[in-house]
């Protein structure tokens, strides 16, 4: 069984159990261990899904929880919930810059797949690549089904398509930030977002239509 | 004459920013005439409303 402190007012207990999260008698006053244990799986499905890395996603949704409990900028369930995922947030950019003064490779060279082949050579549709009617928006939204394929599609993103997709996308910046993040062009940012939009699309008429 | 692979391209650009006047009446005709195209563009916005539900969460 694995003990691990988290701050001054919780540990949690067999972090593979769940829910061994316990509070100290000098907690912050209405917050309590199940309230932090339900945002805490919250925060690892965010992390995780902007940084790929199960590992890094929970060192740094740790981090985030001890530092909102050092602190007192909350005093509500809801504001606890804002105040945790603003300290997230920044953690998740800064683990971004981080990574990409080390880039290990060209931005596009991973992402030059088959996404031309939809076109023919006046780069119209080719006619068994033409996107089809998916039905409604609400109703599309609405499908169970369609949640499970789009994270799916999410995942499978190639990953620096998908680091420049989600730093738009899930965290809302914008696009000259990203490149000012990243160092790399805008006209290859651009060229980038509108390929991830393209495969996720691509992925999602493929999985979702059958 | 605009063609589909430029009409993707300025449909993912006009996720990200404000479209020109001359680029969005230019897409406004192409998505008129192509049945394909007038999907993509409904494709992309529930992509941007799903990741929107997503972040909200």
């Amino acid at each position: 069984m694995r003990v691990t402190l988290w701050s001054s007012h919780y540990k949690v207990v067999d972090m593979n159990a769940g829910a061994g999260i316990q509070q100290d008698n000098n907690a912050s006053p209405g917050v309590d261990a199940e309230q932090i244990s339900c945002l805490r799986n919250e925060m690892l499905r965010f992390a995780s899904l902007q940084l790929r890395d199960k590992h890094l996603a929970e060192d740094v949704v740790h981090e985030a929880i001890a530092a909102a409990l050092k602190s007192t900028g909350f005093n509500t369930r809801a504001s606890l919930k804002t105040w945790v995922f603003a300290i997230l947030r920044n953690k998740i950019i800064d683990v971004i810059r981080e990574r990409s003064r080390h880039p290990v490779e060209e931005f596009l060279e991973e992402d030059l797949g088959d996404l031309d082949e939809a076109f023919d050579d006046h780069d119209h549709w080719r006619r068994d690549h033409k996107p089809a009617d998916w039905g409604h928006p609400e109703a599309v939204l609405a499908n169970e089904q369609f949640w499970v394929i789009f994270e799916a599609c999410l995942t499978h993103l190639p990953q620096n398509t998908a680091r420049v997709f989600m730093m738009r996308e899930h965290l809302g910046l914008e696009i000259r930030e990203i490149c000012q993040e990243l160092t790399i062009s805008e006209s290859n940012c651009w060229a980038i977002m509108s390929r991830a939009r393209m495969r996720l699309r691509l992925c999602l008429e493929e999985n979702f239509l059958e | 004459m605009m063609n589909c692979k430029q009409a993707t391209r300025l449909m993912s650009h006009g996720q990200d920013r404000q479209l020109t006047l001359p680029e969005r009446m230019r897409l406004k005709f192409h998505l008129l005439i192509c049945n394909g195209c007038s999907h993509y563009n409904k494709h992309l916005n529930i992509i941007h409303q799903a990741m929107k539900r997503i972040s909200d969460r």
